[in-house]
C-alpha cells in the first residue's frame, strides 16, 4: 500500500514566489482553480496533472512534482488555456518556464523525445542559424529512440516523392554574431532566491 | 499597389512547407504585391527555443526584426503561424518587460544590430483581408470553383493569444476570403483546435489522434478538403491519413490545402506554380478540382 | 467681517492610538506647535475625537480664551464635523477651525519616523498660519420641498414609493417602460421560497396604482434636472402610447380587434421568444392596464392605410388617439431616489458558449419566460428546434468573475441557477447539470435550498466550462451540444452531451447609467454602478445630499436586499423631508461687485450653473445655494473679482508660506 501524504517541509514557498516573478508567470497566485484551462486544453486528457493542477502544485511550492510531470512536455503551446482563463493568467508561459527549469536540472525521463527535440533544435540553430528538418528529425531519433525512424519511413518517403524533403544543411551567412546572440544563459538556482536577489 | 512587404519564410517554407511559399509568391504576383524575402533571415526559434532559453529565444527572433527594420521594411509577413507568433510575442515582451528588453538589446548590440519596434509583423491572411479586401478579390476572380465544400482550419497560434489576424473564438476571415471567390465553406466547429504541432514527431500516437479528430469532424460536416494557414498544420493533417485509415478502418482521404493555393488558383495564377504537386493526400481530388478554366468576363457595375 | 482681535490659537495633536503615534513623534509635534506664533495652548491626546478629547477643546476655549483651533489628526472626511461641533458647543464660530491630516497624509503613507514627523510639523505650521486668517461664517438653510421623485418602477422603486406614500408624502414614480414591475415581473419563481414572482409583485403594483399619494408616470423619462438640493425642477418626457390613460378602461378589446390576426413582432417582455402585435400590453397584469401602440410596426403609422379596427373596437370611449405626441411635464421635488436597476450581461459576449450560434443555447432571462405559465410556451420547456430536453447544462458565472468581461461576482446567479435547475427538472424530468466555480448561497434559507437541490439529484460539477460545441467525439453525442469541462473535484476531464444549455448571465450597469449620473450629478465606481457615500455606513446615500440609491443600480443584489435598501432609501428621504431643511456649507464663492467688469467669463465655467448675469447692473452673481465651492470661477476671473469663503487668497498664501518655511 503506497502512502500519499504531503508534509509542509516538502513544500518550497520560496520557489513558488520566485516562479511568480518570472516574466509571464505573474498571475499564478490569483488562480481561482476553476479548471477552464484544463477544460479547453486539447492535451489535458493525456496529462498526469491537468494544467490547473500544475498551477495548484506550483503555487504551493511542490517543485519536484511540477517539474517531473509529463504535462509540461505534452503542452503544445496552443494558448487555449490563456485565452479562456478568467484571471488572464499566461499559463503557456508558466509551462515554458517549467520546461526550461526541468531541462536545466535534467528532471525528465531519459530519452524522452520532447525535451530532446527542443535541445537538438537549440543546438542546431545556435550553430547554423536555421534548422534543417531532415537532419533534426534524424538526430532526434538517434538520441531518443532509433526505432522511431522505422515508423517514419512512410512519411519520409511521402515527403521525398513530393519534393518536400530537403537534405540541404541550411545556414545563415554570418554565424559569428549568432553565437554571441545566444550567449550563455544564467542558470536558475536549485532553490528559490533570497528576497531582493534577482536571477 | 506600390507597397512592398518584407517576407520571412521561416525554416518550414523551404522544406515541408514549400507549397505554401510557392502558392504565396504566385498569389502575391497575381495581386501585384511585391514581396521581398528578408536577406539572411534566421530561424525564429519556434516553440523549441522558448523551452530552453527565454532570452536567447527572444534574441533570435529579434535579429529578424532588426534585419527587417534595417532593410526599411514596414511590414514583415510571416506565413507560418509559429513564426508569426514568435515574432509578435518578441515585440510584445520586449516592450513590456524592461529586463528582457535590456538583455536582448545587449545581445543584439554584441551582434552589431539594434532593435526597434517599428516593424509590423503580419500574417498573409490578415494582409489579404485588410489590405486587399474581399471586394477586390471578387473583382479579380478568373476561375470559378467547381470543387467541393471545404473546412477552413485556422489552427492555434495565428489567432491566439494575439487577435490582430482574426478573433480567437470562431474566426471567419478565411471563410470570408474564400467566399469572395465563391468557394463554399462548412461550419467547422474545430477550426481553432490544436493539431498537436510537433507532437506527431515526438509523442506520435497522441499527435495522430488529434489529427484524426480534425479530419473526422471535417468529414462529418460535409467538407471535402481542409484549408490551412500553417505549414505544420498542413503537414500533420496531410501526412498521416494512411495511418489514420489503418487505425479507424474508415475511408478518410482528403486534400489539405493552403488558402493561398485556392486563392491563387481562383485569381488565375499559373497552376503549375501553386505547389499542388506537393500534396501527399487527396492528389486525385486536387487533379479534378484545380483545372484550367476561365470565368466568362461579366460587366461589372 | 474680518476679526480684529489678536488670535489665540489652540493646537491639538491626536495619537489616534498607534495609527499616528507609531510613525509621527506626537510629543515633539506638540512641543513644536507650542512655539508657533499665536499658539497659546498645545496638547497631544490619544483620541481627540472621543468625548474627553472634545472636552479638552471646549474647556480650553473657556479657560484660555481661545479664538482659533487647529486639530492635527485624521482626514476631515471623518471628523471635521465633529470638531466644528465641539467649537460650536464651546461658544466659538465653527469656522474658526482648521484640520490637519497627519494620518492619511503622513503616518499612514510614510515609514521613516523622522521624515514623517518633519512633514507633520510643516503641515501643522501651515495650518496655524492659515487659521489665524479665518473669519466667522454661517451655514445657510434651504427648505426642502416635501415631494419625492422615485426614478424606476421595479421592485425597488415600487417599495420605496409605497413606503413614502404611506408616510403621507407625495411621490412621482417615473418608469421608462410602459408598465412598472421591472425585471422581477419577468421571473417565474423567486428563490429561496419559490414564491411566484407575479403573485407577490402584482399586489404591490396595484397598490401603487391606487395610492392617492403616488403619481405614476410610465413610458416616461427624465430629460432635465434643474435646481438644487431640496428644490429640484425636473422635466419628464412622456412618450406617446397613442392610447389615453384616463379614457382607457383596460378591456383590451383593441388587441383582439387588431388587423394582425397573428402576432408577428418579437415580444420584448418574452425576451424575443414569443410574438406580440403592434398594439400590445407587455404582460397581463401590467400597471397601468393600458395598451401601447408601437409606431415602428403599426401599419397605420407605416403606410397610413389601415382599417383601424382598434379604434372601432374601442367604440364610444374614444381612448385611442393616433395623433398623440410626446409631452413634457415639469415636476417639483425635494428629494430623489434612483432605482433604475440593472442590465443582464449579453450572452453573445461570451463567444465560446455558442449563444446565437447554436439555437438551443439560452440566457437565463429567456428560460425564466419559458418556464413561466404565462410565457411564450405556456410554461412548457420546448426548445427553439421544437425538441424537449432530456439533458440540460447550466453554466454559472457567464460575464462574472472574469477579467475578460466583468470582474465582479453578480451575487444572484448561483441562487437563480439553482432555482432554474429545480424548475427545469420539475417541468421536464431531464438530467440537469450545474457547472460552477463556487457555490455562493449566503442568504437566509439559501443553504437549505442548495441542500434541497442536491437531494433532487441535480448534478453539481465544479469546473468552469471552457466551451460548448457541436463536435461529435463519441457517437452518443450525435445531435447534442457537448460541454467539455474539467470535473475538478472528481479529477478528470469530462464530455457531457446536453440538449439545452442555460447561461447564468451576470448583472451589469445599464447602458443609460452614465446619462442618469450626469443628470443627477452622482458618481460611479470603476464597474459603473452608482457610488454610495460609504460602503458600510451609508449604502443608500450618495455624495449629493437629497439623492438616494435603491436596488441593483447601486450593485447586484437579490430581491430581499433590494427591498431592504429601498426601505432604507425611503427612510433617509423621510428624515430629510421631516427635518424640513438642508444646511448648506458656507465655503461658497461670491462676486465683489465693485471689481466685476461684467466680462461673463465665469458664467459658462460653472459646472453647477450657479452663476447668472444681472443685466441691469452689468455684473455676474452667484447663487449661494447652487454653488458647491469648486473654485473654478475664483481662479478663472481675470479681474480677481470672485472670492471664496474659507479659501480666501490670504488664507491660501499663508498656508503655502507655512509649508515652505523650514523649521
Amino acid at each position: 500500500m503506497q502512502r500519499e501524504l504531503k508534509l509542509q517541509r516538502e513544500a518550497d514557498p520560496e520557489w513558488a514566489r520566485h516562479l511568480s516573478e518570472r516574466p509571464g508567470c505573474e498571475g499564478v497566485f490569483s488562480c481561482l482553480q476553476c479548471g477552464a484551462c484544463s477544460g479547453s486544453c486539447p492535451l489535458s486528457i493525456y496529462m498526469d496533472f491537468t494544467p490547473r493542477r500544475i498551477i495548484a502544485l506550483a503555487r504551493e511550492g511542490f517543485r519536484k512534482e511540477a517539474l517531473r510531470s509529463k504535462t509540461i512536455w505534452l503542452c503544445a503551446s496552443c494558448y487555449s488555456c490563456a485565452v479562456n482563463c478568467p484571471r488572464q493568467i499566461h499559463i503557456t508561459d508558466v509551462m515554458y518556464s517549467l520546461k526550461r527549469e526541468a531541462i536545466q536540472f535534467r528532471l525528465y525521463p531519459k530519452r524522452f523525445p520532447v525535451p530532446i527535440l527542443s535541445q537538438e533544435f537549440y543546438k542546431m540553430v545556435r550553430r547554423r542559424g536555421r534548422s534543417s528538418e531532415f537532419w533534426l528529425v534524424l538526430r532526434l531519433a538517434l538520441r531518443s529512440n532509433p526505432l522511431m525512424l522505422l515508423g517514419m519511413l512512410r512519411s519520409g518517403w511521402d515527403l521525398m516523392r513530393t519534393g518536400r524533403l530537403s537534405l540541404k544543411r541550411e545556414r545563415i551567412r554570418d554565424t559569428g554574431p549568432l553565437s554571441r546572440l545566444t550567449a550563455e544563459r544564467k542558470p536558475l538556482p536549485a532553490r528559490g532566491l533570497a528576497p531582493g536577489e534577482v536571477a | 499597389m506600390a507597397r512592398s512587404y518584407g517576407y520571412f519564410p521561416g525554416c518550414s517554407l523551404k522544406g515541408t512547407g514549400r507549397a505554401y511559399e510557392e502558392s504565396l509568391l504566385t498569389l502575391f504576383r497575381v495581386l501585384d504585391l511585391p514581396l521581398a524575402e528578408l536577406d539572411d533571415w534566421n530561424c525564429c526559434g519556434a516553440t523549441s527555443y522558448m523551452a530552453i532559453d527565454e532570452t536567447a529565444a527572444f534574441g533570435l527572433a529579434a535579429r529578424n526584426l532588426a534585419l527587417a527594420q534595417m532593410a526599411g521594411q514596414q511590414d514583415l509577413l510571416a506565413p507560418c503561424s509559429a513564426c508569426y507568433l514568435v515574432l509578435r510575442k518578441t515585440q510584445d515582451y520586449v516592450g513590456r518587460y524592461p529586463a528582457i528588453a535590456q538583455e536582448v538589446n545587449t545581445a543584439l548590440g554584441n551582434g552589431n544590430l539594434k532593435i526597434l519596434n517599428s516593424v509590423r509583423v503580419r500574417h498573409p491572411l490578415e494582409v489579404l483581408y485588410m489590405d486587399v479586401g474581399t471586394r477586390r478579390l471578387s473583382e479579380k476572380m478568373q476561375r470559378t470553383w467547381h470543387g467541393g465544400p471545404v473546412a477552413c482550419y485556422y489552427g492555434c497560434q495565428m489567432v491566439r493569444p494575439y487577435t490582430e489576424v482574426d478573433r480567437a473564438f470562431n474566426p471567419t476571415r478565411m471563410d470570408e476570403l474564400l467566399a469572395a471567390v465563391k468557394v463554399p465553406t462548412v461550419d467547422y466547429s474545430l477550426k481553432t483546435k490544436c493539431c498537436g504541432g510537433s507532437l506527431t514527431g515526438t509523442t506520435h500516437s497522441v499527435g495522430v489522434e488529434l489529427n484524426r479528430i480534425l479530419l473526422k469532424e471535417a468529414v462529418r460536416k460535409g467538407a471535402q478538403a481542409i484549408v490551412t494557414v500553417c505549414p505544420l498544420c498542413q503537414y500533420n493533417l496531410d501526412a498521416y491519413q494512411s495511418e489514420i485509415r489503418r487505425i479507424t478502418r474508415e475511408h478518410i482521404e482528403m486534400p489539405i490545402l493552403y488558402f493561398t493555393q485556392i486563392l491563387g488558383w481562383a485569381l488565375g495564377g499559373d497552376i503549375g506554380s501553386l505547389g499542388l504537386k506537393r500534396a501527399i493526400s487527396g492528389r486525385k481530388t486536387i487533379g479534378q478540382w484545380f483545372t484550367e478554366t476561365r470565368v466568362e468576363k461579366e460587366a461589372y457595375a | 467681517m474680518p476679526d480684529r482681535n489678536p488670535v489665540r490659537i489652540g493646537v491639538y495633536t491626536c495619537h489616534c492610538g498607534t495609527n499616528i503615534a507609531a510613525t509621527v513623534d506626537v510629543k515633539a509635534l506638540a512641543e513644536f506647535a507650542a512655539a508657533l506664533p499665536g499658539v497659546v495652548v498645545s496638547r497631544e491626546y490619544k483620541y481627540m475625537c472621543s468625548d474627553p478629547g472634545q472636552d479638552l477643546i471646549r474647556h480650553d476655549i473657556r479657560d484660555h480664551d481661545l479664538n482659533r483651533i487647529v486639530v492635527a489628526s485624521c482626514s476631515p472626511h471623518l471628523h471635521e464635523h465633529t470638531f466644528r461641533t465641539a467649537l460650536k458647543v464651546g461658544g466659538l464660530n465653527p469656522y474658526y477651525f482648521h484640520m490637519v491630516n497627519i494620518r492619511e497624509q503622513a503616518s499612514w503613507v510614510h515609514e521613516n519616523k523622522a521624515q514623517a514627523t518633519r512633514k507633520a510639523k510643516d503641515l501643522v505650521r501651515a495650518a496655524v498660519c492659515r487659521v489665524a486668517l479665518h473669519e466667522p461664517l454661517e451655514r445657510g438653510r434651504v427648505a426642502i420641498h416635501p415631494d419625492v421623485l422615485v426614478l424606476g418602477g421595479g421592485i425597488a422603486g415600487i417599495h420605496a414609493a409605497l413606503t413614502l406614500a404611506n408616510a403621507g408624502k407625495h411621490v412621482y414614480l417615473v418608469e421608462k417602460e410602459p408598465t412598472i414591475g421591472g425585471h422581477m415581473a419577468k421571473f417565474d419563481k423567486t428563490f429561496p421560497t419559490l414564491d411566484c414572482a407575479a403573485c407577490i409583485l402584482t399586489p404591490k403594483m396595484s397598490a401603487v396604482r391606487s395610492h392617492p399619494n403616488i403619481t405614476l408616470l410610465t413610458y416616461s423619462e427624465v430629460t432635465k434636472v434643474d435646481g438644487y438640493v431640496g428644490n429640484y425642477k425636473i422635466t419628464v418626457l412622456r412618450h406617446p402610447r397613442y392610447i389615453d390613460e384616463d379614457l382607457c378602461a383596460g378591456c383590451l378589446e383593441c388587441l383582439e380587434a387588431c388587423v394582425y390576426k397573428q402576432a408577428k413582432v418579437p415580444d420584448e417582455f418574452n425576451m424575443g421568444l414569443g410574438k406580440r402585435k403592434p398594439i400590445y400590453i407587455p404582460f397581463p397584469q401590467a400597471v397601468p392596464q393600458v395598451p401601447v401602440i408601437d409606431p415602428e410596426t403599426c401599419i397605420q403609422f407605416k403606410s397610413g392605410k389601415c382599417k383601424k379596427t382598434c379604434i372601432e373596437a374601442c367604440g364610444e370611449r374614444h381612448a385611442i388617439n393616433l395623433q398623440a405626441e410626446a409631452t413634457t411635464q415639469e415636476i417639483e421635488v425635494g428629494t430623489v431616489i434612483l432605482a433604475t436597476g440593472f442590465r443582464a450581461f449579453d450572452a453573445a459576449r461570451a463567444p465560446g458558449y455558442g449563444y446565437g450560434r447554436y439555437p438551443n443555447v439560452y440566457a437565463a432571462l429567456e428560460v425564466e419566460r419559458m418556464v413561466n405559465a404565462s410565457g411564450p410556451t405556456a410554461g412548457e420547456v420546448i426548445l427553439r428546434d421544437g425538441r424537449r430536453p432530456q439533458a440540460v447544462g447550466i453554466i454559472h458565472c457567464v460575464g462574472s468573475r472574469d477579467e475578460n468581461t466583468n470582474r465582479w461576482c453578480s451575487r444572484v446567479c448561483c441562487m437563480y441557477s439553482l432555482k432554474l435547475a429545480h424548475l427545469i427538472k420539475e417541468h421536464t424530468g431531464a438530467e440537469v447539470f450545474n457547472f460552477y466555480i463556487d457555490i455562493r448561497t449566503p442568504g437566509k434559507g439559501f443553504e437549505e435550498f442548495y441542500q434541497k437541490l442536491l437531494t433532487e439529484r441535480v448534478h453539481f460539477i465544479r469546473g468552469r466550462v471552457a466551451e460548448v460545441t457541436d463536435w461529435v467525439f463519441d457517437p452518443s453525442e450525435d445531435g447534442k451540444l457537448v460541454i467539455r469541462v474539467e470535473d475538478t473535484l472528481a479529477g478528470f476531464v469530462r464530455r457531457i452531451p446536453v440538449d439545452m444549455v442555460v447561461l447564468a448571465t451576470g448583472l451589469e450597469p445599464r447602458a443609460d447609467a452614465p446619462e442618469v449620473r450626469r443628470l443627477f450629478n452622482i458618481s460611479c465606481a470603476s464597474e459603473g454602478f452608482f457610488l454610495e457615500r460609504h460602503p458600510k455606513l451609508a449604502p443608500v446615500n450618495t455624495f449629493t445630499d437629497g439623492v438616494f440609491l435603491a436596488g441593483c443600480c447601486q450593485g447586484p443584489k437579490d430581491i430581499p436586499d433590494t427591498v431592504a435598501q429601498a426601505g432604507a432609501a425611503a427612510a433617509e428621504a423621510l428624515a430629510l423631508i421631516d427635518a424640513g431643511y438642508v444646511e448648506t456649507e458656507p465655503n461658497t464663492a461670491r462676486v465683489i461687485e465693485e471689481i466685476c467688469c461684467g466680462c461673463k467669463t465665469c458664467n459658462s465655467m460653472c459646472p453647477y450653473h450657479a452663476i447668472s448675469f444681472v443685466g441691469e447692473i452689468h455684473k455676474s452673481r452667484i447663487n449661494e445655494v447652487l454653488c458647491k465651492g469648486c473654485g473654478t470661477c475664483v481662479a478663472a476671473c481675470p479681474s480677481g473679482a470672485i472670492r471664496q469663503n474659507l479659501f480666501e487668497d490670504d488664507q491660501i498664501y499663508a498656508e503655502i508660506e507655512g509649508i515652505l518655511t523650514h523649521a
